[in-house]
């Protein structure tokens, strides 16, 4: 039988979304195969965090080992090494941490390795169909993986959506002793805050950005409260810029950053080609324009028209109550 | 410092628009532009402006075709002052533990203290620094935004969610794969390769590293791209209708299958 | 009792000869002058060449009109009097001084020729031009010192004020006049007191004045007088002739010079290197100025003969919004670092980076080369070139603002700064209602006359494309046979030349002049001001080319075209002269004529306009680049427009366009004040 083993990256003690996701991965892959949750960590987060994914996945390990209290990748793939089996498909987010992890986890697991999947095709034989992206998601790749040894794969968070339904009833399985020796030659020191204000919107997944619809610097305000609402960053166009109400880093444009996000919210801006220029990777864009010929809606994927000053507040209501 | 930068020669995301071949298995390549990979560019201002400070030399590599080498005598125009082509047939279509072995055969045989690679290049997958790490057994650091080279370590800053940045400090020889925005890369003209146009760049294949045939090449490859293909996008957006409400709740729906929420 | 005893006879107290005095003076003052000029030229000796002795009859009528005529001076009224004042009273005067100096060992010397008539017809008018020369100082050393208008001000990060520099020499010159004027009416009075014989005097001049004021003096007082001020002005003249090159004075030895050097054709820039042919380039070295001495001698001149004046910067349209370049501190830092590293005395300084010395980055990044402040500068100080030659010495060294790689980038690889496919360089033509009525020759498959050179901006950019389109429609209804190349035509380059990226400037020039020649057209005409001036005076080896708006007033002239009345008589039209279409080509009046040509239009003048016009914010990769300033050009240029009462800015450069369209929006004026082109204003009245 397959085995599937899910890595569950937490922070503060709450896992992260992509977990719930992993279930609906699994099934793509192979229906019949039996999915683990790997957890790693230390102390009393670790522990919330693996009863709590019990409720989703039949069975979880967790590996506690003091060094593991931050997840050092490198500390990380040593333990890992030592519990998964050779030719089980491992998968993880491709989030940082993954982007750490796993090229060198597979390299030491001899597997094969497929990274930033949307998409799986079940298995034909010991050969999965998957499909991934390529050139900033320009195109889309149909890929054929050989997981005869065993495969190391990192998914991308938000392509597979959360699992219906939960309550598996599973148990926690201990495996820290099986860890074995974790030293190694990368020591995490700290982490350093990004300064508020700092904010670097080409590494924003998703981006609030205004345009000449906010009529007032007084506005700008409301972007803020959605961006807060939605773990978003506020971008702008040069007008905004111009009239000196946020800094220039924050323009995105071909004469100002070019920005790679997810989603992009395009609220009161009219998408002149100087402003799109700056917008690559083809994200999923929402414009919001009062004025409905607005050329921003040819390459939005939805169109409001509404005015933003009226349709940011209720839109951060709601997605407060979510 | 003896550092060695891997780079790629990349479809130019900014100066292309992609589209499929008629045959509808590949991208139409007639019109396309390429260049260094973005990330490998800052990897290798990067390196360039450690050594100016501490010392040693930039070794450029590649693995590729005859035409990889413009982007080997870029990166020299650009300060690098060693560049290794790495050409087979038989490299043709490894994958990323392919061509990470074909590095890793390369680098066995020299001294680096410091490998560098771009963090992602047009694949997106961002595999081979980390893969060459494991091989070599040597430290990996990925997503780095700054390195501060010490007495026989470094001290290395990753950029991770929210902004924010993990330091952490790493043994040396290390291998690290670099953000962009890590400095401010030079400008190289049309005048700086000209310069560099006669420089030596020494080619080596199978036999002068000394790899397994099995292992690189489609022959070694486990992930194997089938085709390439646009999914359906439709004209324009889909503009949402009814009360405000009824938009919003649609909205939130779309954004939530997005990744917005 | 004896006439008046000159210097030349006499004796301080009865022993020491005075002549032995005024014989030293010019000889320590001459020696020591020729000293000081020799070390000025040691730096422009070290110097790049130069080629500035082209074209002598045009640099001879420069030297007439420029220097001679002054005709740059009454551009800033009052100042611009006065200096013709005191300059054409220092013409005048030189005579009188050298005759004085020589007076001072030889009694009653004077000039050959000026004996009888002549001279007194010369002291005459001299007796004015002192007189003239002094009110001038005072009202100089006034408005200086007491009012100290604003564009002699010096911004604290340039260092101390001008301001007492200034007053001290006005202070010296007008010591001149006195000494002058005081040794004379000495004389006479003297003479006077002897014999009673009366010289006539130019009517209340100086010397006639100080003579009425001296009648009652006793003859020993007149004598020390005589003596006195006629040795105040001989250590007072070698004093200033010694102190003319240590500051903004030099230009009165050095503007001859640089008037006579100065450039004769405008709106090209200078090659790399002077006698380095464009085949050579790869053998240089380094390209641009990098170093003080990378500057050809002619720049390092101009440095020299910087008067200080302000009216550069005060031109200045990045001066104006608040960017960190002021021409003027352009060339008195580079005066000072002359002077500096090049001392009178000791050892000369070995150089540095200049843009890590007395540079910024993004001072020399911030020029849009409008050329406003090479139209003012009465001394004819070139700018344009040296902020080329700087950034090309910085592109060289890889110092390229991040913003301006990327469209560089797309320049090299795709010929267009947006980084758009060459294939769809000619998809404005494919427009569906344009195609319908309009097909436009691709002339890598059919002949014609004429090509329309479309460039980068207008091809790619979605709302410039109808100035192609219109420009297209009214070709065919003047009746002119034209084609345009498509996917073979590149970038003109004329900004990628003046950002310093010397060799993408040559690969594009090359695409582009072998497109052209193989098409076999007989002239080019463009819409685009910048395109305009890179193929006629950078490029070379070309056919003719036209400006649309000079082909639109030929027409009308000859009566191939023929325009409707005004469709809009209520709105008020104001034309913006564009900088590469005016001030470096000379076009003010096509334009103009081809809107009078419609009748009942209502055309107003900008106070700033032809030649002094303002720029609207810079074309080509200026639109790429993020400056530091307060405020936009453009935004200026629209509130000037607006305050003079126009509803509708005409300009004819898709750049003028863009920048004054979003300055509109910018400056909150959407409603009140619209920007229309020029091939719109023509094509809504073409029958």
């Amino acid at each position: 039988m397959t085995q599937i083993f899910a890595y569950i990256p937490f922070k503060n003690g709450a896992a992260e979304d992509v977990a719930l996701e992993y279930p609906t991965a699994a099934k793509k892959i192979d229906e019949g195969a039996s999915l683990t949750a790997v957890v790693t960590g230390s102390g009393a987060d670790l522990d919330t965090v693996a009863n709590e994914m019990t409720s989703i996945y039949s069975e979880v390990i967790k590996i506690d080992h003091a060094d593991l209290a931050y997840p050092n990748a490198e500390v990380v793939r040593k333990a890992l090494v030592n519990v998964i089996p050779a030719d089980a498909i491992f998968l993880t987010a491709h989030d940082t941490f993954g982007m750490d992890l796993a090229p060198g986890l597979s390299v030491k697991m001899e597997s094969a390795y497929a990274a930033d999947m949307v998409d799986f095709d079940g298995l034909d034989g010991t050969i999965l169909k998957a499909v991934r992206q390529e050139l900033g998601g320009a195109v889309s790749t149909h890929m054929a993986i050989d997981i005869s040894s065993g495969v190391v794969m990192t998914v991308r968070p938000g392509s597979f959506g959360p699992v219906e339904g939960s309550s598996a009833g599973g148990s926690v399985v201990d495996k820290s002793g099986d860890a074995g020796d974790v030293s190694v030659k990368r020591k995490f020191l700290e982490i350093v805050e990004a300064e508020a204000g700092d904010v670097d919107i080409t590494k924003s997944d998703v981006l609030v950005s205004i345009g000449r619809g906010i009529e007032d610097e007084d506005n700008i305000e409301i972007a803020q409260e959605l961006a807060d609402a939605m773990k978003a960053v506020v971008s702008c166009s040069r007008p905004i810029v111009d009239a000196k109400w946020l800094e220039k880093s924050r323009q995105v444009g071909t004469s100002g950053q070019t920005v790679k996000p997810k989603v992009y919210m395009a609220m009161g801006i009219s998408g002149s080609f100087q402003h799109l220029g700056g917008v690559k990777g083809n994200p999923f864009i929402v414009a919001v324009n009062k004025n409905p010929k607005a050329p921003i809606f040819q390459v939005a994927d939805v169109g409001i028209v509404e005015d933003i000053l009226d349709f940011i507040p209720e839109l951060t209501e709601a997605v407060n109550d979510l | 410092m003896e550092i060695l930068v891997c780079v790629k020669r990349v479809p130019d995301t900014a100066e292309n628009e992609f589209e499929l071949n008629s045959a509808g298995n590949d991208l139409d390549r007639d019109d396309l532009v390429y260049s260094v990979n973005e990330w490998d560019n800052y990897a290798v201002e990067e390196a360039i402006q450690i050594v100016d400070k501490v010392g040693g030399s930039v070794t450029v590599i590649t693995v590729g075709d005859d035409e990889s080498e413009e982007v080997l005598r870029r990166e020299m125009a650009m300060g690098a002052n060693n560049g290794i082509l790495l050409s087979d047939d038989a490299f043709e279509g490894s994958d990323g533990m392919g061509i990470a072995a074909i590095l890793k055969a390369e680098i066995e045989k020299g001294s680096y203290d410091l490998i560098m690679s771009g963090a992602q290049a047009d694949e997106g997958a961002g595999q081979v620094g980390g893969m060459l790490a494991a091989m070599l057994d040597y430290p990996y650091a990925s997503l780095v935004n700054k390195i501060e080279v010490g007495d026989g370590n470094i001290t290395v800053g990753r950029e991770i969610e929210g902004g924010n940045q993990e330091m952490n400090e790493m043994d040396l020889p290390c291998v690290l794969s670099i953000q962009t925005g890590i400095n401010e890369p030079r400008y190289v003209g049309i005048r700086g390769i000209r310069k560099v146009a006669k420089l030596d760049i020494p080619v080596k294949g199978t036999s002068d590293l000394g790899v397994d045939a099995d292992s690189v090449g489609e022959a070694g490859a486990k992930t194997k791209r089938l085709d390439y293909f646009v999914p359906d996008m439709g004209d324009g957006a889909e503009m949402l209708e009814g009360s405000t409400d009824e938009i919003i709740e649609k909205l939130i729906e779309k954004l939530k299958a997005n990744g917005g929420l | 009792m004896t006439s008046i005893i000159g210097p030349a006879s006499f004796k301080f107290f009865g022993i020491f000869p005075a002549a032995i005095l005024s014989f030293i003076l010019p000889v320590v003052g001459i020696g020591l002058f020729a000293y000081i000029m020799a070390r000025r030229f040691a730096p422009l000796v070290r110097a790049n060449p130069d080629n500035r002795f082209d074209h002598i009859g045009k640099r001879i009528r420069n030297l007439i009109i420029v220097w001679l005529g002054q005709v740059r001076q009454p551009r800033y009224m009052l100042a611009g009097v006065l200096h013709i004042f005191i300059f054409s009273g220092f013409l005048i005067l030189s005579i009188r001084s050298t005759s004085l100096v020589i007076i001072g060992f030889s009694d009653g010397f004077v000039l050959p020729g000026f004996g009888g008539a002549l001279g007194s017809i010369y002291n005459f008018f001299k007796d004015y031009a002192a007189t003239f020369v002094l009110i001038a100082c005072i009202i100089a050393a006034i408005r200086r010192g007491i009012y100290k208008p604003e564009r002699y001000a010096v911004p604290e990060k340039y260092g101390k004020d001008h301001t007492a520099e200034a007053v001290f020499v006005l202070g010296i010159i007008s010591t001149l006049m006195i000494s002058e004027s005081l040794f004379e009416a000495s004389e006479l009075a003297y003479e006077f007191a002897l014999t009673g014989h009366d010289h006539f005097l130019a009517p209340l001049s100086l010397v006639w004045i100080f003579r009425a004021m001296l009648p009652s003096v006793p003859q020993n007082v007149l004598q020390g007088l005589h003596i006195f001020s006629f040795f105040v002005h001989d250590l007072t003249f070698f004093f200033f002739l010694c102190f003319l090159p240590l500051g903004k004075h030099f230009h009165v030895i050095t503007s001859v010079f640089n008037v006579f050097f100065m450039r004769v054709q405008k709106g090209n820039i200078k090659p790399v290197m002077h006698g380095v042919s464009d085949d050579k380039l790869d053998d240089l070295e380094s390209f641009g100025v990098k170093k003080l001495e990378d500057f050809t001698w002619k720049h390092m001149l101009d440095f020299y003969s910087c008067a200080d004046c302000g009216r550069c910067s005060d031109q200045c349209p990045a001066n104006a919004v608040g960017r960190p370049l002021s021409p003027r501190f352009i060339t008195i830092k580079a005066r000072d670092l002359m002077f500096k590293n090049y001392p009178l005395a000791g050892e000369i300084y070995k150089s540095n980076l200049l843009v890590e010395d007395i540079y910024t980055e993004d001072e020399i990044w911030s020029c849009t080369t409008c050329g406003a402040c090479e139209e003012e500068c009465p001394l004819g100080i070139e700018y344009i070139d040296k902020i080329v030659d700087l950034r090309r010495g910085m592109v060289d060294e890889g110092m390229v603002p991040q913003s301006l790689q990327k469209p560089l980038k797309a320049l090299e690889k795709r010929g267009n700064p947006y980084g758009k496919m060459e294939k769809k360089r000619a998809d404005w033509a494919k427009d569906k209602e344009f195609k319908a009525n309009y097909q436009i020759k691709d002339l890598a498959r059919e002949k014609a006359d004429t090509l329309y050179f479309v460039d980068s901006i207008t091809s790619y950019d979605d709302i410039i494309q109808d100035i192609a389109r219109r420009t297209s429609i009214i070709l065919q209804k003047a009746g002119v046979d034209f084609g345009i190349l498509g996917k073979l035509e590149k970038d003109s380059g004329n900004e990628v030349l003046r950002f310093g990226e010397e060799m993408l400037y040559q690969d594009l020039k090359e695409q582009n002049i072998e497109a052209i020649l193989e098409t076999g057209v007989k002239q080019i005409v463009t819409a685009d001001p910048h395109a305009y001036n890179a193929l006629k005076n950078d490029y070379g080896d070309l056919p003719p080319v036209k400006h649309i708006s000079q082909v639109v007033a030929q027409k009308i002239s000859s009566g191939e075209l023929d325009l409707k009345p005004c469709q809009d008589p209520d709105k008020v039209y104001v034309y913006h002269d564009p900088c590469y279409l005016g001030r470096h080509n000379g076009i003010y009046e096509d334009p103009r004529q081809a809107l009078d040509a419609i009748d009942g239009l209502t055309r107003v003048e900008l106070e700033k306009s032809r030649d002094r016009s303002f720029c609207c914010g810079g074309g080509g990769l200026m639109l790429f680049y993020e400056p530091e300033e307060e405020t936009r050009m453009g935004v200026l240029r629209v509130n000037m427009a607006a305050e003079i009462g126009a509803t509708v800015i005409v300009t004819a450069c898709p750049f003028c366009l863009v920048n004054i369209q979003d300055a509109i929006k910018v400056a909150g004026k959407e409603g009140e004040i619209e920007a229309l082109d020029f091939t719109e204003l023509i094509e809504q009245h073409l029958y």
